[in-house]
């Protein structure tokens, strides 16, 4: 019994050795029973967004090696979000999207909707089995609901395991379908949000209907990935991605500011449009490696592009070390850098024809991010461990293209200073 | 032509690999939790959530858990 009992074991180690996206919870799983991980997540952004997340996550591996994971999440946001448009020496006053009352952005400061407000619910379920001795079959559904948007996804993989299980060779695939519901309807593409004295810029009812109350979007996602087992300490993994998007990918509560193409004061504003579709591809490298003393350097490095000119790099690092027996900490810096879009632009300038897409949406804008921080862990028992995290996360843009007038006087990327902090609790039975 | 060059360089990596790796006796320290490719499953799916809302990119390390209407 003994020896059974053993060898279960040993299989099970080694198995979750070898693959990547299949294995996904954290407490070594490989022995039958339940394994449930609950967290709390809140980030908070210094005079915009709050976000409070909790999750629940739970895992029967069967007595044949199957999984069957489900995980939960509520997301609960409030707060103040940019709303496209630059910053100006005079009182901007603009209505709320919903077209129900409207709010007034100081001189010198960033226009912020301060009326962003929403709960997200997103449920999953996953089904993981064993076809043979060297394949993995995966097959999960997703599920979101928040107020103005839905998604429904499906994913499925298979793994393969090569060189005597120090290989493993992944393919997935993955489709999701969004709609998006925006209070007050779907607003016309440029669209003009006519600036109204005395009572800010108007919804434009009519023309808003035209276009309907809701628009869809659908993406695929490919991945191709392959994990080898270097030598006793050291793992690596490299995955090629390539995700297509067709649908609605404007953001109906964002705007451009038309400024005066000499002071640069604006005059108008008209909402965003960006192209219907979008093609991204992503290289994926991560090792990790195990130190003689028993501490773990995690590196990863993801270089992204896309149709839409966007070129990202990313680059993350954790080192994980004992304090003592039970007790680690893993402190973890994460850079990011992009390019802008290019049909980004802070602000469109009178007299200009229209270009055919624009959008003022700074996350498609030319920036840092730097995140650094901690976790600290504490095991309670070989069954259970309970953890925190504290990260700051900072965002510092670039202006892009010529600032016209008055915008030569200010920020057009004011920075971004985010914290995040999680609770964790795992335990297994 | 074009087909068979992605199929040539998976055949080569797979055979580069084979040079690579340890025996099943030898994996105790890759077995470790902390060694797992994705260790800490849910913060992991936190920072893809967050990035995803505040940056132009997302995803490449594996899927995601569900659309998002942040971005």
């Amino acid at each position: 019994m003994q020896l059974m009992s053993n060898k279960r074991k040993i299989t099970g180690l080694l198995a979750t050795a070898t693959c990547s996206l299949l294995n996904q919870n954290a407490v070594a799983q490989e022995i039958p029973g339940w394994y449930v991980d609950t967290a709390v997540l809140g980030y908070t952004e210094k005079d915009r967004v709050d976000a409070v997340e909790p999750v629940i996550n739970a895992t029967r591996i069967f007595d044949d090696g199957a999984k069957l994971n489900v995980k939960f999440v509520l997301d609960s946001l409030t707060g103040a979000s940019p709303n496209g448009a630059t910053i100006s020496d005079q009182i901007q006053t603009f209505t709320r999207p919903s077209g129900r009352g409207g709010y007034v952005t100081p001189a010198g400061e960033l226009p912020l909707d301060d009326t962003f407000k929403d709960t997200r619910s997103a449920l999953s379920a996953n089904y993981e089995f064993s076809l043979n001795r060297l394949t993995r079959l995966s097959a999960g559904l997703a599920f979101s609901d928040e107020y103005d948007f839905t998604s429904i996804g499906f994913n499925s993989s298979v793994a393969r395991d090569f060189n005597n299980k120090n290989t493993t060779l992944l393919l997935g695939f993955a489709y999701e379908s969004d709609t998006i519901t925006p209070e007050g309807g779907i607003p016309v593409r440029f669209g003009s949000v006519r600036l109204n004295p005395g009572r800010g810029p108007k919804w434009e009812d009519e023309e808003r209907e035209r276009e309907g109350g809701d628009e869809d979007k659908t993406v695929t996602d490919f991945l191709v990935g392959v994990t080898q087992v270097i030598n006793q300490r050291m793992l690596m993994q490299l995955n090629y991605s390539f995700s297509s998007s067709d649908g609605y990918h404007t953001d109906p509560f964002k705007v451009l500011s038309v400024v005066d193409r000499t002071s640069g004061r604006p005059l108008d504003y008209l909402y965003e449009n960006r192209p219907d579709s979008r093609e991204k591809q992503s290289i994926y490298w991560k090792t990790k490696y195990s130190l003689i003393n028993g501490n773990v350097l995690d590196l990863s490095y993801r270089y992204l592009w896309d149709d839409w000119d966007i070129v990202s790099h990313t680059v993350d690092a954790r080192y994980l070390f004992d304090l003592t027996d039970r007790l680690y900490l893993e402190p973890h810096v994460r850079y990011y850098t992009q390019q802008e879009a290019e049909f980004f632009s802070h602000s469109l300038r009178s007299g200009d024809a229209l270009p055919q897409y624009a959008s003022a949406d700074y996350r498609l804008g030319a920036f840092d991010g730097l995140t650094y921080g901690t976790k600290l862990g504490y095991r309670l028992s070989n069954r259970s461990e309970v953890s925190m995290r504290l990260e700051f996360y900072d965002q510092r843009g670039d202006t892009v293209g010529t600032p016209i007038g008055i915008q030569n006087n200010y920020d057009l990327f004011p920075n971004l200073d985010a914290t995040i902090f999680q609770l964790s609790y795992s335990i297994r039975f | 032509m074009k087909r068979l060059i992605p199929a040539v360089l998976a055949c080569l990596l797979l055979n580069a690999c084979s040079s690579l790796g340890v025996q099943a006796w030898e994996r105790g320290t890759l077995a470790k939790e902390e060694m797992q490719l994705v260790s800490d499953p849910l913060a992991a799916a936190f920072d893809e959530h967050i990035y995803f809302s505040k940056e132009a990119s997302s995803g490449g390390a594996g899927f995601g858990g569900g659309g998002c209407g942040c971005n």
